[in-house]
């Protein structure tokens, strides 16, 4: 560890930082525009100089790797002049528009100003003027504002990996652009609008709609993938404004993806905002009181045979738990929590975590992928299977779709016969996968949710066994989730009971007249039109597939109206917090349910929010250690053996912009799936 | 003043045929095997022993500079990279030496690179130079086709390849670093130091840069010895060297002379003098564009070598001596070279990005006087804050000649910012 | 970078090499180690443009972006960064006329006037590219060519026509108009970079001149 002098003071740090990063230590503030800890070194916007000694000129912090014996200087008149003269460079060409930018109050540029500006300009010259550029639905530009720091496209290329965003021309009349008028074809293009130091990228849906200092942050979690990305949500009043991410280094480093931060708009739309009850054949408001009542007396009018509960992908731990508890007391066994069929294991905790941990990723040196697409099933963790691949000495191979993933990857077949094939070492890659330190597979629900999933997954097993995916210390077998509510659901056993139906056999039952009551915690990616004639109450907060076959709508809350615990892929159970009401009449989950079991006259035994966690704690330590990875220690044998059909692996997500109610209400979303899924023309402007 | 004996660049006026036949009549590749036989640490002393310093303009010693590659490879190749992208204004030896002596440069890559332990070159020739550039890859050809160069080359059994590589019109990619991105195929943008080229340089490997100049000299500089080369001009400027001297002198030219000649004689020698006599001397910027012009008091005396010239604040650079006689505007004439820094700027680092165009635009005003006579303080700030703030040399290059003129010739400046408010005076008072 | 207004150029939609073309342009990419074939894209970028009447399409972008394995948007990067890759098109004879301080110095204006003159490209509303009425000819303002002892010069597509004036620039462009060609170099007669007039040195040699390999 060299030891260096900054300021005056000597400190050991450790080897191959910056001397930015040192000094960041020291306690040493040091300004920077281009720099980002994630990014590549540019060492372009010269603002981070300091003085270093036997250097006849001053030194970017962020380009220089510390060495024994530096000494070091941020504080010192040479320093100060120097970056004043850089800040003056920087706004010389930078028009004066903070009154009208949406980057003012949490602007780098404007912050340093602060400290490095002047109070008045010398620059006589005209200003430069710089053509915006269209570069899709979710990023708005203002390129006069740019000053060339070249994050967003160093993320582009780097993070993201689309590699679309460069600095044309030379000189002062370098602009940031595609070149070719395109809209960014990356899931992750919000981020680079976090990353813009100033007003040059903004966010095109939120443009002109508050300021900074108006909203009131809630720090919470994402329900738009399984991965339970840490997000800070801003509301205003009632309504909820900006998603962004939190840094957390274990799930989603600092970046989120465009569903997660731009779907939000959904939340104002298609709102469940009161109960209903049909009656003749129409939806009519009804009190609280009336829908618990029918609600109540329907569930007590039938044998617990002829129910069946399925709890939907943004449910939360808690309302399932509830839910559950009240089934059980009704001895309802007819309730599921995997709506797209996938055959998960229920008995196998290892058949639906991503075991090795995200961060795990970045540890492998072979990775298989079957029937997953996590481009889009999971942006941010595609971004880390991509940093992988950046760091160099990794396999990539995939089985089943062949998709543009923004990695290179080996691409082995389409479905089970393959996956076979590399399990019986037929396909080469067994050997990668046996002769790797540390493999890794990563099955997605395109895999399992077929009528063979159990066989595959058993084969998938078969693999994981014969290769040494689990090992001393390495648990490399992966399956990735797509819902945020799938694997607490599971961890509570929110499966069938003994002869029990799963979700094909409640919706089969239902149609056949053999279940007449359904009821749907948030379920919508059923085909409720296979119903038949059961009566359906729907909780939740969308007006989407599940609320328009209902019979009786209980009103709840979304992800940010509600505390509410979701499991993460990697068994890391994580709260949302409430950051503004349900609308109107509507109430947290838990809570209804909970109003739902005294009018069962079957009161639930929790009365409180920390009651009814500590019933989750006890239904599984996922619950009891918060923020926590619980990953499954060994393999067994998951799934089922059996004979697999040929068919080709297909993701379940056949749109990453819109996979859920509120994200099918958002019109941004449905922009976004102009342009990207139809492959349609942006609209320009600003109000598109 | 150097002989025709001393003279290295004998075709330097395409006397005589430049390819192969010309060039082996003129003693090119003349016991290069027995050369290379002396070793790699004889033939990198020899050219310490010369004296000879870099003739790409920043004047580091060459042979040092051969001697940072490391002495054992550690599996990745090394690389020695000619910069031949010569577009310093003012500059145009590298030409001559291309189109009229390639098998200079091109023996010169073999010695060099067996030196440094490389088995390719890369020749990289500025875009615009595209007959010098055939002529310089129909003498690798010839070379090849001769067996000395290739797998076996001049029988050493030394495998090495030169490979000609043409830019496409940017002056940065003089810069070492941006030369060598430029030539991985991407935007010349000079890189951050370190890691430098002897670590990590083209494709990641150890790499050496050399001017055509520095490269084409060291294969006579080994044939006549260390002590001859070492025996022309002063003390630490050892050597021959081409001057291109363009501008207000009455026959312009290129010609090899000694290092540390008086400016004066070399003009005079050479040039046919100073149009309208020595006495109409405005200024001189000795070394190519980047370096500050020298007033006439200063161009009576001063010594064309690296040390003269730096005492008087000012460089030898690439030895591209720019004549200004008393007609010249001044103000304009650096103006001009303020619009070819902003022109050429990569864009990469703040300072230089923005403030070569601030410069350009306060002298085009400078330039009709239309200016406040605080604002060539100013302006002289505005160059200090470019200089030494950025990742390469090109925004100290675009201060130099700034801060020389305002340093020498401020009262022209400041003359001419009174005749234009007098004349604006004279214009209201009408 | 040259040609600010290719946005509004009328672009070809497609566009790949001959086969002489290509079989050069693997020649060049041959040139570099396995993997680096990106390394050939300024080569490329040229040959492309040598065979599309000396501008360069996107379209060409885009096929060497293919041909190298590289994102479009480091082809246009690299095109845009250097100024010898012409965006738009370009008349038969490019003269691009060097205007940096050794040219100016030496009356580079009066090449530039004698220019104007006779190509009636004074005033275009397109400060870098002018084009004559017949679009035979375009006229541009370059930085140092790197021909300076024999200033003022212009570039005649690749070659250099040096030691100009004003009547002199006016006798090449009658020349190219007319099909005459001048060999390229000193317009003066001069020989190379020697003073004018006689040598000052390489006495000794001089019984040779002229002599060329070619």
């Amino acid at each position: 560890m060299p030891k260096v002098t900054i300021d005056g003071e000597t400190i050991e740090v450790p080897a191959g930082i910056t001397v930015l990063q040192a000094c960041e230590i020291a306690g040493a503030e040091v300004p920077r525009f281009c720099y980002h800890e994630r990014l590549s070194v540019a060492g372009n916007c010269r603002m981070c100089l300091v003085e270093m000694e036997k250097s006849p000129k001053p030194v970017a912090s962020c380009a220089m790797p510390v060495a024994e014996g530096q000494v070091i200087k941020t504080d010192t008149p040479l320093v100060k002049k120097a970056r004043n003269g850089v800040m003056e460079f920087l706004l010389i060409n930078h028009p004066l528009d903070c009154p009208i930018c949406d980057q003012g109050g949490e602007c780098d540029l404007q912050d340093q100003a602060m400290s490095y500006g002047k109070d008045s300009s010398r620059y006589h010259e005209n200003k430069r003027a710089v053509a915006d550029k269209e570069i899709g639905p979710l990023v708005k530009t203002t390129m006069t504002r740019c000053i060339h720091c070249t994050r967003c496209i160093r993320f582009s290329t780097e993070v993201a990996g689309n590699e679309e965003l460069g600095a044309v021309f030379r000189g002062e009349h370098m602009e940031v652009d595609t070149y070719v008028e395109k809209a960014l074809t990356s899931e992750l293009s919000g981020n680079i609008v976090d990353l813009c130091p100033v007003g040059a990228l903004t966010s095109k849906p939120y443009a002109f709609t508050a300021r900074p200092w108006e909203l009131r942050k809630t720090e919470s979690i994402d329900v738009f993938d399984a991965l339970g990305a840490s997000i800070r949500v801003d509301a205003r009043g009632g309504e909820v404004l900006l998603v962004l991410p939190r840094l957390n280094e274990e799930t989603n480093e600092e970046w989120i993806g465009d569903k997660s931060r731009h779907a939000v708009d959904g939340l104002k739309r298609q709102r469940l905002d009161r109960p209903y009850l049909r009656k003749d054949g129409k939806l009519q408001p009804v009190s609280w009181a009336e829908a618990l009542t029918a609600a109540a007396a329907k569930l007590k009018g039938v044998p617990a045979s002829r129910i069946g509960a399925i709890a939907g992908d943004l449910a939360d731990a808690e309302s399932v738990a509830a839910l559950k508890d009240i089934l059980a007391g009704l001895g309802v066994a007819n309730l599921d929590c995997r709506q797209d069929g996938a055959k998960i294991d229920p008995a196998n905790r290892a058949s639906w975590l991503f075991n090795s941990t995200v961060q795990g990723i970045e540890d492998a040196d072979a990775i298989l992928l079957i029937g997953a697409n996590p481009r889009w099933e999971s942006p941010v963790l595609n971004a880390r299977i991509r940093k992988r691949y950046r760091a160099g000495g990794v396999k990539i191979a995939a089985i089943g779709p062949q998709l543009d993933l923004r990695y290179k990857y080996e691409y082995l077949g389409a479905g089970p016969t393959t996956l076979a094939d590399v399990a019986s070492g037929k396909n080469a890659f067994f050997e990668t996968l046996k002769n790797a330190q540390k493999p890794m597979l990563i099955i997605g629900m395109g895999a399992l949710a077929r009528a063979d999933g159990a066989a595959v997954l058993a084969l998938a097993g078969e693999l994981a066994a014969k290769a040494g995916v689990v090992k001393d210390g390495w648990n490399g077998f992966n399956v990735l989730n797509t819902a945020a509510g799938r694997v607490g659901a599971l961890e509570l056993g929110f499966v069938p009971g003994t002869n029990g139906r799963d979700v094909a056999g409640i919706v089969d039952g239902a149609g056949k007249g053999e279940i007449d009551v359904v009821y749907l915690l948030g379920a919508d990616e059923i085909d409720t039109s296979k119903l038949g004639k059961a009566f359906v109450i729907y909780q939740g907060h969308h007006g989407d597939k599940g609320a328009h076959r209902a019979d009786l709508v209980l009103p709840g809350a979304a992800y940010t109206e509600k505390n509410a615990t979701y499991v993460n892929v990697e068994g890391r159970a994580q709260h949302a917090r409430i950051a503004v009401f349900p609308p109107g009449e509507a109430k947290e989950d838990w809570k209804i349910l909970r109003a739902l079991s005294d009018a069962l006259s079957a009161k639930l035994p929790y009365d409180t929010l920390s009651q009814l966690r500590a019933r989750l704690a006890k239904a599984s330590p996922v619950f009891a250690e918060i923020e926590t990875a619980h990953p499954a220690a060994t393999l067994g044998a998951p799934g089922k053996a059996g004979n697999v059909d040929p068919a080709a692996f297909v993701s379940p997500i056949d749109n990453y912009y819109m996979t859920d109610p509120i994200s099918r209400a958002s019109a941004t979303m449905a922009e976004c799936t102009r342009v990207y899924v139809k492959g349609e023309a942006p609209r320009t402007g600003t109000h598109g | 003043m150097l002989q025709d004996k001393d003279r290295i660049f004998t075709n330097l006026y395409a006397d005589g045929d430049w390819g192969l036949k010309g060039a082996m009549a003129r003693g090119d590749w003349d016991g290069t095997k027995d050369i290379l036989a002396k070793g790699r640490d004889w033939i990198i002393k020899e050219v310490q022993d010369s004296g000879l310093r870099g003739r790409g303009g920043a004047g580091f010693p060459t042979g040092m500079k051969w001697s940072f590659m490391p002495k054992k490879s550690d599996g990745r190749p090394h690389y020695l990279v000619v910069n031949a992208d010569e577009s310093e204004p003012g500059t145009c030896k590298d030409r001559e030496i291309l189109r009229h002596d390639p098998h200079k440069l091109v023996e010169g890559c073999l010695i060099a690179g067996f030196a440094m332990g490389a088995n390719a070159a890369y020749i990289y020739v500025r875009g615009e130079f595209y007959n010098e550039a055939s002529n310089l890859e129909r003498a690798v050809q010839q070379a090849y086709d001769a067996k000395l160069l290739g797998d076996d080359a001049c029988g050493s059994g030394w495998k090495f390849d030169v490979f000609v590589h043409r830019g496409a019109g940017a002056y940065i990619c003089g810069e070492e670093t941006a030369l060598i991105e430029s030539l991985e195929g991407k935007k010349g943008q000079p890189r951050l130091k370190p890691p430098f080229p002897a670590g990590v340089g083209l494709y990641g490997c150890p790499t050496t840069v050399n001017n055509v100049e520095s490269i084409a000299v060291a294969p006579t500089i080994i044939r006549r010895g260390a002590a001859w080369f070492a025996g022309i001009g002063r003390p630490k400027n050892s050597g021959t060297k081409l001057f291109c001297i363009s501008g207000h002198v009455n026959k312009p030219c290129t010609v090899e002379e000694a290092m540390s000649i008086p400016l004066k004689e070399l003009i005079e020698k050479h040039c046919g003098g100073v149009r309208g006599g020595w006495d109409n001397l405005l200024a001189v910027i000795p070394g190519g564009s980047s370096v500050p012009a020298l007033p006439k008091s200063i161009c009576d005396t001063v010594l064309m070598d690296f040390d003269a010239l730096r005492e008087h604040r000012s460089g030898l650079g690439t030895a591209a001596v720019i004549v200004m006689d008393k007609s010249t505007d001044i103000v304009k004439a650096i103006a001009r070279l303020s619009r070819f820094y902003m022109h050429e700027s990569c864009g990469q680092c703040t300072p230089c990005r923005e403030g070569t165009g601030w410069l350009y635009r306060v002298m085009q005003r400078m330039v009709k006087g239309q200016a406040d006579l605080s604002e060539i303080d100013m302006l002289e700030e505005v160059t200090r804050q470019i200089e030494g703030h950025t990742i390469c040399a090109l925004g100290d290059a675009a201060a130099w000649p700034v801060q020389g003129l305002i340093r020498n010739f401020r009262p022209h400046m400041e003359q001419r910012i009174r005749d234009y408010k007098a004349a604006l005076t004279a214009q209201a008072a009408e | 970078m040259s040609g600010a207004n290719h946005s509004h150029v009328e672009q070809p939609a497609s566009f790949v090499f001959t086969p002489e073309y290509l079989a050069r342009a693997q020649r060049i990419i041959a040139k570099y180690p396995p993997g680096r074939q990106a390394s050939a894209v300024l080569p490329l970028l040229d040959l492309a443009q040598r065979q599309h009447h000396n501008w360069l399409p996107r379209a060409a972008m885009d096929y060497i972006a293919g041909l190298l394995d590289m994102a479009p948007i480091r082809v246009y990067e690299v095109a845009t960064f250097y100024s010898m890759f012409n965006l738009a098109p370009v008349g038969k004879w490019f003269l691009q006329v060097c205007t940096t301080t050794p040219c100016w110095l030496r009356g580079s204006d009066e090449v530039m006037a004698a220019c104007e003159r006779k190509l009636g490209i004074k005033g275009q509303q397109d400060a870098s590219f002018l084009h004559s009425a017949d679009g035979q000819f375009t006229v541009r303002e370059v930085e140092c060519l790197g021909a300076c002892v024999n200033a003022p010069i212009i570039q005649v597509n690749d070659d250099f026509y040096e030691d100009l004036d004003g009547p002199l620039t006016e006798k090449l462009i009658d020349a190219l108009r007319s099909g005459q060609v001048p060999p390229k170099g000193s317009m003066k007669g001069r020989q190379h970079s020697m003073p004018e007039g006689g040598r000052t040195s390489l006495t000794e040699f001089a019984a040779k001149t002229g002599a060329g390999e070619d």
